[in-house]
């Protein structure tokens, strides 16, 4: 086990330097820190020395890869790949544009970010499954049919419409929460109450039908037969058998989700003003701020392959069929 | 007038041609004719074509570009001097349009200042009005372009006898066309027993719940037509465009995203895939490193990424594009092959999974074994065998991207601000709904278009996953 962590782990830092390769390119070389400095700068006012300043104060001045002017080692480490990249590895981060920690703002903002995350993930999971075992109980009837209808229509609805009319409904047709903002404490509560509906209303045309499949499969299997073959009676086959089997696909499948909440809601958080990792990552975007975007790319992957890994031990937990090389 | 062929006409346009090729294959091999048979065979997916081909026309005719001969202002021409003016070179507008605009020409340019709400007479907000007396009233203004053949004093009840009369009309074109429609479906299926196999729902292909959906279609279209001649039959937005118009416009660019960008997602995807899947090795290796590093990385964050390395591209770059049109052009191309290079992802991992098993297979061992070349085998045998993965993969993918679309738009990283979409109509009347009363059609024109188009294409997806996937054969012998 130690020895299959260990390679995974060398498989996650090969994949971090690739991810940080990669980004690399598409920040400083496919655009020169010139053309970044003249995107911030704004076109107008923009003479060579103001572009040098600028690049001079964000630490852009210095040769992308190799510094033949400094002495020993530093002819590598006195790079923009050093400076930028290379410490990503350690999470320093650097500043964003207004001179802040980045590391400061991940710190403060995942609070929220999990706040609102995390609720919508477990209720949305409960419902999810609860729906989706209820269709399959009764698969092929009237529910079954219409419960598909209902699930792909749902999903064809665009994600963008819950979060404009569910606002607009419940906070200002009824007045029942605030529009939007957020607060510490118990408080938060109220705050948070419609972004975790629309967020679990969003969610649940595409999650009830992908659990839905998920225990159909199950119930193809023959196991399932056997225990019919058996006599037992169709609720202890779903409820003994088929279910606990399906949980081995769902737990994993949770498990690689769940680093990833970090990250927060993308859009939900910058409408519902929540201050967490996804508002910030829109307004970097918005702001065209790279060093945050760069950041949060690596800092999204890094998640994700923690989530992997996780994945891999939790299938050895809860699956006895599976064990490592 | 002069023809303009932007890059994502052209490519739509042979993707037309791509595909009608195919169909004529599938038409010719019957063992690929089977499938799409049983997609036809569904009540749901038949309901669902006329929909989409609806849409399909309109995204084409959308997809036809031009740029008007200017006409020279009198006297222009002809300079103080000389006698004859020589004829000069013919000015072209700077403009791009498109067939869907010259066929829409009276909702293009029945332009009002600012808000009106559907259907309506007036605009949204009060003005003030000088009389002919001298004296200022402020009170809501008439519209330039609704209801003018009305009499004077406009009221409800004349708005709605004239709505209902126009109405009436244009269902009735509308029914009139279904008609023609089902007179000729009648005598293509004459073999199966004609008009009556449709109406008893025997024909081999489920044409009767084409033709209803066809007839919903048709009335709708015909009804919201005759309106459009004289009304804003979805209102105008903030600057005094017709919503309508707005949300045709729209279907376009979502097309395009949906479809051009599983061209470029395709031939990575099925190359990729069988590759590590067959060859396995470092080849394996080496393409499941890349698609664990492309997933690693939050697909929205790559994206925006990447968008804005565009953004920056182009501002550096002003004078490669001709016109606006050009350069949202290219834009949205761009967005194709990043959506493209981010997704293929998925259908690389299907695809693998099904070379490995496939290349223990008999058939594969027996060519392997009479020296068929590897490269042979999987395009052959392989590729060939997990076909249905990747049909399944793209009429399932269509939907997403139309929707992340929209979302891109609006965080401010999809198609070009001056490229019309669902997602820049939604960004634009963002805080519509915060005004009072509330300005809602902007939001709801763009979310129902799409609504339509997705659930259209999400039900048809379903059928052909039901169609072509074996596992779901399997489930419904366990049914």
């Amino acid at each position: 086990m130690t020895s299959y962590l260990l390679r995974r782990l060398v498989y996650a830092l090969v994949i971090l330097l690739a991810v940080n390769l990669l980004t690399f390119m598409l920040f400083f070389v496919v655009n020169t820190p010139d053309d970044m400095a003249r995107m911030q700068l704004g076109s107008k006012r923009v003479t060579p020395e103001a572009i040098e300043r600028w690049k001079q104060e964000k630490g852009y001045d210095k040769p992308r890869w190799h510094n033949p002017e400094a002495p020993g080692i530093e002819q590598f480490t006195r790079t923009i790949f050093f400076e930028k990249s290379v410490r990503l590895f350690l999470f320093e981060f650097g500043n964003d544009i207004d001179g802040r920690s980045i590391r400061g703002e991940i710190l403060d903002r995942a609070g929220p970010s999990l706040a609102l995350a995390v609720p919508v993930f477990l209720v949305g999971l409960a419902l999810n499954v609860t729906f989706a075992l209820a269709m399959a109980l009764f698969r092929a009837s009237v529910l079954d049919l219409w419960g598909v209808v209902v699930c792909i229509a749902l999903m064809s609805i665009s994600s963008l419409f819950y979060i404009i009319s569910g606002q607009y409904l419940v906070s200002k047709a009824f007045a029942l929460v605030p529009i939007s903002g957020f607060s510490g404490g118990w408080d938060a509560l109220r705050f948070l109450a419609l972004p975790i509906l629309v967020g679990v209303a969003a969610g649940i045309g595409s999650g009830t039908r992908f659990y839905r499949t998920l225990f159909l499969e199950e119930m193809g299997r023959d196991y399932v037969r056997t225990a019919r073959a058996k006599g037992l009676p169709e609720s202890a086959v779903m409820f003994r058998h088929v279910l606990r089997n399906a949980l081995i696909p769902i737990l994993t499948g949770v498990v690689a989700v769940i680093p990833t909440l970090f990250m927060g809601s993308l859009i939900a958080e910058s409408f519902f003003g929540v201050p967490g990792l996804g508002s910030y990552t829109i307004d970097a975007i918005q702001s065209q701020d790279f060093s945050v975007v760069r950041s949060m790319v690596y800092l999204g992957s890094v998640l994700y392959i923690v989530g992997l890994v996780l994945t891999d031990i939790s299938y050895t937990l809860v699956d006895p069929r599976v064990r490592f090389e | 007038m002069k023809i303009v062929l932007l890059w994502s006409d052209g490519l739509l346009w042979g993707l037309v041609l791509v595909g009608l090729l195919l169909v004529t294959q599938v038409r010719r091999h019957e063992h690929l004719a089977v499938p799409w048979r049983r997609v036809g065979q569904s009540r749901v997916a038949m309901a669902c074509l006329p929909v989409l081909l609806f849409f399909v026309c309109v995204g084409l005719l959308d997809s036809m570009h031009f740029r008007p001969q200017l006409e020279r202002a009198p006297g222009a021409a002809a300079s103080p001097g000389t006698a004859v003016a020589a004829p000069a070179a013919p000015v072209y507008s700077v403009e791009v349009l498109s067939a869907l605009d010259q066929v829409l020409k009276t909702l293009r340019a029945s332009r009002e200042r600012t808000y009106s709400a559907p259907l309506a007479t007036h605009a949204y907000v009060k003005e003030s009005i000088d009389r002919p007396d001298g004296t200022t009233v402020r009170e809501f203004p008439r519209l330039a372009h609704a209801g003018m053949g009305l009499a004077a004093p406009v009221t409800p009840a004349s708005v709605a006898a004239d709505l209902l009369e126009r109405g009436a009309i244009g269902a009735l074109a509308g029914g009139g066309g279904w008609m023609l429609v089902m007179l000729l479906l009648a005598w293509v299926v004459r073999g199966e027993g004609g008009l009556l196999a449709i109406v008893r729902d025997t024909t081999s292909l489920r044409w009767r719940a084409a033709l209803a959906a066809l007839l919903v279609l048709l009335v709708v279209t015909g009804v919201l037509g005759a309106w459009a001649l004289e009304y804003h039959v979805l209102g105008t937005d903030k600057v005094g465009q017709d919503v309508l118009y707005l949300a045709l416009k729209s279907v376009r660019t979502a097309l395009v995203i949906g479809t051009l960008t599983t061209v470029v997602m395709l031939p990575l995807a099925l190359a990729l895939g069988i590759a590590a899947g067959y060859l396995q090795g470092w080849v394996d290796d080496a393409v499941q490193f890349v698609y664990t590093t492309l997933n690693s990385i939050p697909s929205v964050l790559l994206i925006a990424a990447a968008v804005l390395l565009m953004q920056v591209f182009i501002d550096g770059h002003a004078d490669l594009f001709q016109t606006t049109a050009e350069r949202a052009d290219l834009r949205l191309l761009f967005l194709c092959v990043i959506l493209g290079l981010t997704s293929w992802t998925g259908l690389a991992r299907l695809l693998r999974a099904e070379a490995l098993k496939l290349r223990e297979l008999e058939y594969v061992q027996a060519a392997r074994a009479l020296g068929v070349s590897s490269l042979g085998i999987m395009a052959g045998h392989v590729a060939r065998n997990a076909m249905h993965l990747a049909i399944i993969t793209l009429a399932m993918e269509f939907s997403g991207l139309v929707l992340a679309e929209a979302v891109l738009s609006y965080i401010g990283v999809g198609v070009d601000p001056s490229m019309i979409s669902f997602g820049s109509m939604i960004n634009a009347a963002r805080l519509e709904l915060s005004r009072e009363p509330a300005v809602w059609w902007s939001l709801a024109a763009a979310f129902s278009f799409m609504f339509v188009l997705v659930l259209a294409a999400n039900l048809l997806a379903d059928a052909v996953r039901d169609a072509f996937d074996p596992r779901v054969a399997g489930l419904r012998g366990a049914r």
